[in-house]
């Protein structure tokens, strides 16, 4: 069973919905229990870092998604759900995130249109369990306005107004910038392989 | 690169695609899975659905063409008509839309706009802006004649000249379907409405659509110039030319169209090949 983190304002319905059509049952979880009972966790993320990581809290999600992810269960961050994984975002400036990954996210700039809505490429950069079968330059579909540091564990880039994170991939940990479920055959091959790790 | 989108616009009435579905080369186009199969094989790179019923009964089937086109496509998804308040977005979204798209609602009651980005996130709320072209001369002015429009006319005047496209030119914003003036100038509009959280606009040239003439390109580049947040153009698509200038002369991010998907001569693909050739940027997998 997968559990997709719901805190309230994520896309939840339509990851469930690609998952299922992958063949995996998975369901909602707002609560601590599901949390704990589930083989891997899906976490997509929408709307503020700062209203995500307080709304975690206020549901009490936010120590028990901690330690599941410190004690080795698979987790996939999707959007948000990526960002949330380094320590802080300018979104929400003395908002900690979940600090598994070094570095803060920051805003694009410049004269480029924000937020980055549509189809970017993917330029992978090493080997990826995330990305087995998926051809550098593939496109896959983004909608963000913040973008996380390109560091040692960004498995593939994308460039806009900035090179930014589109995959990172550390231990049990994996994450993408871009939506998986609205990326067409592309992003459904990044959730299958996820779901089978 | 950010890839130019192209995104076919399905018009459903009382929950049928009834325009929009001839590039499929479907011979069931009443199956809306089939139909969500076959956009995502064609390349679009999004879908739009506006709900042109006019009953209560036609919206209630809408939704469960959502439900059943969304259950199968993993592209957004953007649905549109007659969306007036956080309850009727909601519903859409419940459905199975990415994304809400909102015109007359939101000329007629703005803060709208801002309720529904706070609670959906800007991401899920597409402006709509039908605008026309306002003439200079009097004798080029509209014919409509009834008081209304005449009085939104003399507002419009009004509201000040320095919202002027390159050439001098101004549109107004226009709604129920084009038949209503507003008063409103477009660019003016378009800044409103990105300040109060639209995440994208979807610009309809009236003067342009349905004559398959070509997109207004002052008018899209006028309004994506005007604001920070991705502008769609649709209107007037009639051959690939015409896409490749409303991106490349019009600065459009996005072309949405149906007439010209309509023949099977003009399919996503070969567009995409097309405008590649003339350097747009697009996505061809």
């Amino acid at each position: 069973m997968i559990a997709v983190l719901d805190y309230g304002a994520g896309n939840v319905g339509s990851v469930l919905k690609a998952v299922e059509y992958l063949g995996h049952p998975a369901q909602a979880a707002d609560v601590l229990e599901v949390l704990q009972t589930t083989d891997k966790i899906i976490f997509p993320g929408q709307g503020h870092f700062g209203q995500m990581m307080q709304a975690l809290e206020a549901r009490r999600l936010l120590e028990p998604l901690r330690a599941q992810i410190t004690g080795g269960k698979p987790f996939l961050g999707i959007c948000l759900g990526l960002q949330a994984l380094y320590e802080s975002s300018d979104e929400a400036p003395g908002v900690a995130g979940l600090g598994f990954l070094r570095g803060r996210v920051t805003r694009f700039h410049g004269v480029f249109k924000v937020p980055q809505v549509g189809w970017n490429q993917l330029h992978i950069r090493r080997d990826s369990k995330l990305l087995r079968g998926v051809a550098s330059s593939s496109f896959v579909y983004y909608c963000h306005s913040y973008y996380a540091p390109v560091t040692e564990e960004t498995t593939a880039v994308s460039g806009y107004s900035q090179t930014y994170a589109a995959v990172v991939e550390k231990n049990n940990i994996a994450a993408v910038q871009f939506h998986p479920e609205k990326s067409g055959d592309v992003g459904l091959r990044v959730l299958k392989n996820f779901l089978e790790m | 690169m950010l890839a130019k989108r192209i995104i076919p616009c399905l018009d459903c009435k009382d929950g049928r695609v009834v325009k929009g579905i001839r590039f499929l080369e479907l011979r069931d186009a009443g199956d809306p899975g089939a139909l969500a199969k076959a956009y995502n094989r064609a390349g679009a790179d999004e879908l739009v659905m506006l709900d042109i019923s006019a009953s209560r009964e036609g919206r209630a089937t809408l939704m469960r063409t959502v439900a059943q086109v969304a259950r199968k496509l993993f592209i957004p998804l953007t649905v549109g008509g007659g969306v007036r308040t956080l309850e009727d977005a909601g519903r859409l979204l419940a459905a199975g839309a990415d994304k809400i798209a909102i015109n007359t609602g939101a000329v007629e009651n703005p803060p709208l706009i801002a309720a529904l980005a706070a609670s959906l996130g800007s991401q899920a709320v597409v402006v709509a802006i039908d605008a026309r072209r306002v003439r200079n001369s009097k004798s080029e002015t509209r014919t409509s004649g009834n008081e209304s429009a005449a009085n939104a006319d003399l507002n419009f005047r009004a509201s000040g000249g320095n919202q002027a496209g390159a050439a001098g030119t101004r549109w107004e914003v226009v709604t129920y379907g084009g038949t209503k003036p507003t008063g409103l100038d477009a660019l003016e509009w378009a800044r409103r409405v990105e300040s109060l959280g639209a995440g994208e606009i979807l610009l309809t040239s009236m003067d342009a659509d349905g004559t398959q003439n070509g997109f207004d390109c002052e008018l899209t580049a006028a309004i994506s110039g005007a604001v920070h947040i991705p502008v769609i153009a649709s209107g007037g698509a009639g051959t690939p030319e015409h896409f490749a200038e409303v991106f490349l002369r019009g600065r459009a991010d996005a072309a949405l169209a149906a007439s010209i998907f309509h023949f099977e001569t003009h399919s996503i693909r070969s567009l995409k090949e097309f405008l590649r050739a003339k350097g747009v940027p697009v996505r061809l997998d």
